[in-house]
Order: C-alpha cells, then structure tokens, then sequence
C-alpha cells in the first residue's frame, strides 16, 4: 500500500492584487504620503478632545479677533471662540461626510449600475434620468437639495450623494457591458448558472477594482463640495464647526483676520491632497495600463 | 450627418426634459413640508399657506408640473418669493458679471492648459512633466475658494496690486473691467487648467506612440511641427471633450468666486436665493446654468467632425 507522500511546503502565496499594491506604493511614495496625512487627520479627528483643545463653541467675549498666539495658536473669531479647537473639531465633519458619502454613493451605484446593466429595458429609462441628474452641476443640484430640507449634517450626506451617484451608476454601468460579453461570464450563463449568482461571483469581483478607485475620488470631491456648500450658507448648520462654516464666517473679516481663512483652508486642501494621491497610486496599482498614461 | 445631428438634437431635449422633470419635483421629493421650510422658523400659517397657494402645492403633481413646462416653454422661468419679480428678469440683470468670469477663465484656462499638456508629453518623464502633474493634482485638491482667499490676501491686500472685490462694467472701460477679472479668473481657472492639462498631455502621449509620428519624425520634420500639426490635432477629440465636461465645475465654481469677490452675477444671486428660501430663483438659475452645459456638449459633439474628418454620422 503505497503512502501518500506529505503535501509539499508551498511558498507563501501572496495574491497579486495585494503584490500589485505593494510594487505601486513603492514605485509611488506621493501615495503613502497621502495615506500618511490621511492617517494623521482621522487621528486627530477622533482624538479632538484630547488634543489641547477647548470647548469649540465656547464664547469669549473679552477675547474678539485676537490674532494667534501661545494661548490660541490659531487665534479667536469674533464671538472668541477658540480658532485652533474648531479647526481641530472641523476635521469631524470633512471626514464624516467624504467617508459616508463615497461608502453610500458607491454602494447605491454599484446596485444600480449591476442591475441595469444587465437589464435593457430598465437600463433605458434609468440611464436617461442619470443623463438629466449629470446635466445638473453636482454643486447646483446639492444646493438645490439643501435649499428645500433643514440644515443638518445628514441632509448635506444625503444631497452630496444624490449629486455623486450618476457618475458612479455610469461607471459601473459600463464595466457591466464590456464584462458581460466576456466568454467566461457566456460560459456561466450557458451552464445554467442564475442571474443573481452571475453578477456577484462573475462581474462584481471585476468592478471592485476601479470601483475602490473611483470611490477614493468621490470622497475628495464630497470634501469640497460640503465646504462649498457651508461656504455658501447651504450646507452643514452653523452650529457644528466644519471647515466650511469657518471660512463664511471669516469672509467679511479677511482683511483684518485672514487666519480665520488660512488655518481651515490649509486643512481642507491637505485633508482632500491626501485622498487624492491616495486615490492616484491606487489607480496605479489596480490599472497598470491606465498607471502609464495619466 | 443631417440625421445624425437630428438625433443628436432629440437627446438633448430629452435630457433637458428630464433636467426640468427633476428640478421641478425635488420640491415633492423632499421630505416635509417644503413650504414651511422656505418660510422658515418664524413663519406664521398664512405665510406658509401664501407660499402653498405660490408654488401651487395644493395642486395635484402632473397638473402643476404641465402647467409650469408650458410657462417655461414661453420663457416664463416664474416669479421670486422674495421680491415678487419675474425670475428671468432678475436673472438677465446678472448674466454679464458671470458671463465675462466664464469666458475668460475659459480662454485663458484652454490657452493655459493646452501648452502645458504638449510640453508635458513631449518631455515625458523629466522634471517638468513631474512639475506639470504635481500641479494638476495640486489643483484639483485645494478648492476654489481658498485659492481664492489666498490669491486676495497676497496680491490684492499685500502688494495691493489689484483690486480685492469687486466687478466693474464692460461699458466702464475695458482696462477696469479686465482689473476686475484677472484673480477670480485665475481662482475660478485653476482646476479647470489641471483637469485640461492632465487630459491634454494623456492624449498627447497616446498619440505621440503612433507610428505616424515616427514617420513624420523620420522624414525629418521639425519637432515643433510634429508635435503641433501632427499629433495635437489627432490628440484633439479627448481634450476637447474633457472641456465641455469641465463647463460643470465652471458653473460651480462661478457661484463660490462670484461670492468670494461680490462680483454681482448669477452666482451670487443663487446664493442670496438659498439664503432667503427662494426656491423658485434657484430653480430658474439650474435650468438656466444646466441647459447652458447640454448645448456645450452638443456643440463638443458636433466639433468632432471638424477634428477627425474619418467621422461620418
């Protein structure tokens, strides 16, 4: 009776994405530079109170538009509230909403996109509509939102994400109608496999990729847009200090206290640089061929 | 041809039709009282029933929505809560401001842009390519208004070069008007060159593989000559296209320079409008400012003729 000889030690398999990943962080250090600022902000979000910071709603009357110094690094507003902790709380608010709407429209884009894809009839309608909502300037049709529903930090998640999904629908829509055509996924169909099980083991594993990447760049763009919008008096109420809300109340008062402008604009660009570089390098990695040209 | 530029037009009112579909019934959409929220917290119920009887809430949905397509077909765009003026009136008052920042931002962006893209791809690579990139992602990050901000403190408010808010009429004199213009051109500008730059120099370098390029290199045509003539037009049909899309962040950013520098136009109209709950202006401003994006991209599309003569509809 023969023995069945030991399994041989296999080398430690790495899967490729993830070797993928790794070889483009290393041809690409701008990318772990941005995971590093990205990193360094969700900290010091989640630490805010910890942070030598005050209560940043906290008034001080005495205290009006003093310029920064040891006491109030970044100075005080013109209620005298202290400029540093609100900054430092502000990333809260940046971060909350890029997160919530990147995870939310690219969820409701892929379940859209999926099903339309593979479902012409629908897929007409839908897309028309997705047309006319991409039509509308994302910013506009926010605005448009928040100017017809009450302030509030979930409205602006809401509004930013109906902006944002017809780009994410349009994405995943036209991953669909390239993979289908796939002999792998005609081979499925042919053996019987069901609709449902076609679209989650064949076609979804293949929009992961460019899906992460595109959700990374929804996440900066949803920054900006919810500054612009509390920029404006359209976004998060004031009572939350977000970077936004900062800048509109600095925008009389630019000439005689520009760090009430200074301190949330630096934040905010380097929060929304940090995904960005983050979103670049990804992209190289997952897309070797795209990497080459942009 | 003609057919194709028939359909091309049928999508596009499609597309409108749709755009005022949406605008129209985001006011049933949203959740509550839509009038209550415009009339705001110390409204009484006359006034909250004032706004009903004015956005014709009582009315059922498709009643009022073919009535308001049939004014708006006229050119009737409604009347402002606010100041009881026709929405078209008050909107024809701010075109100029915002159509001389658009315009320019859009000029000097493509002239911008362009060069930099061409010079980027032929020097793929080098550090100037690499400052080229660094740039446009520098751009598309920092957001408008604080390049704005910043544009105001150092060359307005520290050289005082320029004038820190501000627009000054055409009609004025064309000196004053231009002053007025080159920083929220340059703020408003800045991620519209980025975006066109990085378009413009990946287009360039898919071009730049061809073996007709390597021809006309072998041939001995100058290098300037093979870049210009021969692969910026063949590179054309991209860059064009990413300059329409980009009307969009235009738009956008028109309404967040117009309010950063009090230029007095459509942007800052909208936001008065959302600052007062006057629904009905914001309304007109996004068919207004979303039909101007629709006919820029028919007119992209169509340009594509002219770019790529094998393009036959």
């Amino acid at each position: 009776m023969a023995t069945i000889a030991p399994p041989i030690a296999t080398a430690k398999s790495v899967s490729p994405t993830w070797r993928r990943f790794h070889e483009a962080f290393r041809r690409h250090p701008t990318a772990l530079i941005g995971g590093a600022i990205l990193f360094v902000m969700i900290a010091m979000a989640i630490f805010a109170p910890w942070l030598h910071t005050i209560d940043p709603q906290q008034v001080f009357p005495i205290k009006r538009l003093r310029p920064p110094s040891a006491t109030s690094w970044f100075g005080t507003d013109m209620l005298g509230r202290d400029v540093y902790s609100r900054v430092i709380y502000g990333a809260r608010v940046s971060l909350v909403v890029g997160l919530a709407v990147a995870l939310l429209s690219t969820l409701l884009g892929l379940a859209i996109g999926l099903v339309t894809g593979y479902l012409r009839r629908l897929d007409a309608v839908v897309m028309r509509i997705m047309d006319g909502l991409m039509s509308i300037p994302s910013v506009l049709l926010a605005i448009a939102l928040m100017a017809l529903t009450k302030a509030s930090m979930g409205n602006v998640i809401v509004a930013i994400t109906i902006a944002e999904v017809p780009r994410v629908v349009r994405l995943v829509r036209s991953l669909v109608l390239t993979l289908r055509e796939q002999p792998y996924v005609e081979a499925a169909i042919a053996s019987g496999t069901t609709l449902s099980l076609v679209l989650l083991r064949h076609i979804l594993p293949n929009i992961v990729a460019p899906l992460l990447v595109q959700g990374t760049y929804v996440c900066g763009s949803a920054m900006i847009t919810e500054a612009i919008l509390s920029f404006i008096g359209a976004g998060t109420p004031p009572n939350i200090p977000s970077w936004g809300n900062i800048m509109a109340e600095g925008r009389s008062l630019v000439q005689i206290a520009s760090y009430l402008i200074i301190f949330p604009g630096i934040f905010l660009s380097l929060t929304v640089l940090a995904v960005n570089l983050l979103g670049d390098g990804m992209r190289d990695a997952l897309d070797p061929r795209l990497a080459r040209r942009m | 041809m003609t057919a194709y530029i028939v359909r091309r037009l049928f999508s596009t009112i499609v597309v409108m039709a749709v755009v005022a579909f949406v605008v129209f019934s985001l006011l049933y959409l949203t959740p509550g009282d839509p009038a209550a929220v415009i009339a705001g917290d110390i409204a009484t119920d006359e006034d909250i029933q004032r706004i009903h009887e004015r956005l014709g809430l009582d009315q059922p949905f498709l009643v009022r929505f073919g009535g308001w397509l049939g004014s708006l077909l006229h050119g009737d765009l409604g009347t402002s809560i606010f100041t009881n003026l026709p929405v078209t009136q008050l909107i024809a008052q701010r075109v100029e401001p915002t159509v001389s920042l658009t315009l320019c931002t859009l000029v000097v962006a493509i002239l911008i842009a362009v060069p930099l893209g061409v010079v980027a791809a032929a020097k793929a690579g080098t550090w100037l390519d690499r400052a080229v990139m660094s740039f446009s992602v520098l751009g598309f990050s920092v957001p408008v208004f604080v390049i704005a901000y910043a544009l105001i403190l150092s060359f307005a408010v520290e050289l005082d070069w320029l004038p820190v808010q501000g627009y000054s009429n055409l009609r004025d004199g064309l000196w004053e008007w231009l002053r007025h213009l080159v920083l929220p051109s340059i703020a408003l500008g800045t991620v519209y060159v980025a975006l066109i730059a990085r378009m413009t120099r990946a287009s360039m370098l898919d071009v730049l593989a061809q073996d007709y390029i390597r021809t006309a290199s072998a041939k001995g045509l100058a290098p300037n000559q093979v870049l210009t003539r021969h692969a910026l037009k063949n590179a054309a049909i991209p860059v064009i296209t990413i300059i329409g899309m980009g009307v969009a962040l235009l738009i956008s950013g028109a309404i967040v320079t117009e309010t950063v520098f009090a230029l007095p136009g459509i942007g800052r109209l909208t936001v008065d409008a959302i600052l007062r709950r006057d629904y009905p202006i914001i309304q007109g401003v996004i068919l207004i400012f979303s039909a101007v994006y629709v006919l820029v991209n028919l007119a992209v599309d169509l340009s594509y003729v002219f770019f790529d003569p094998r393009i036959r509809y």
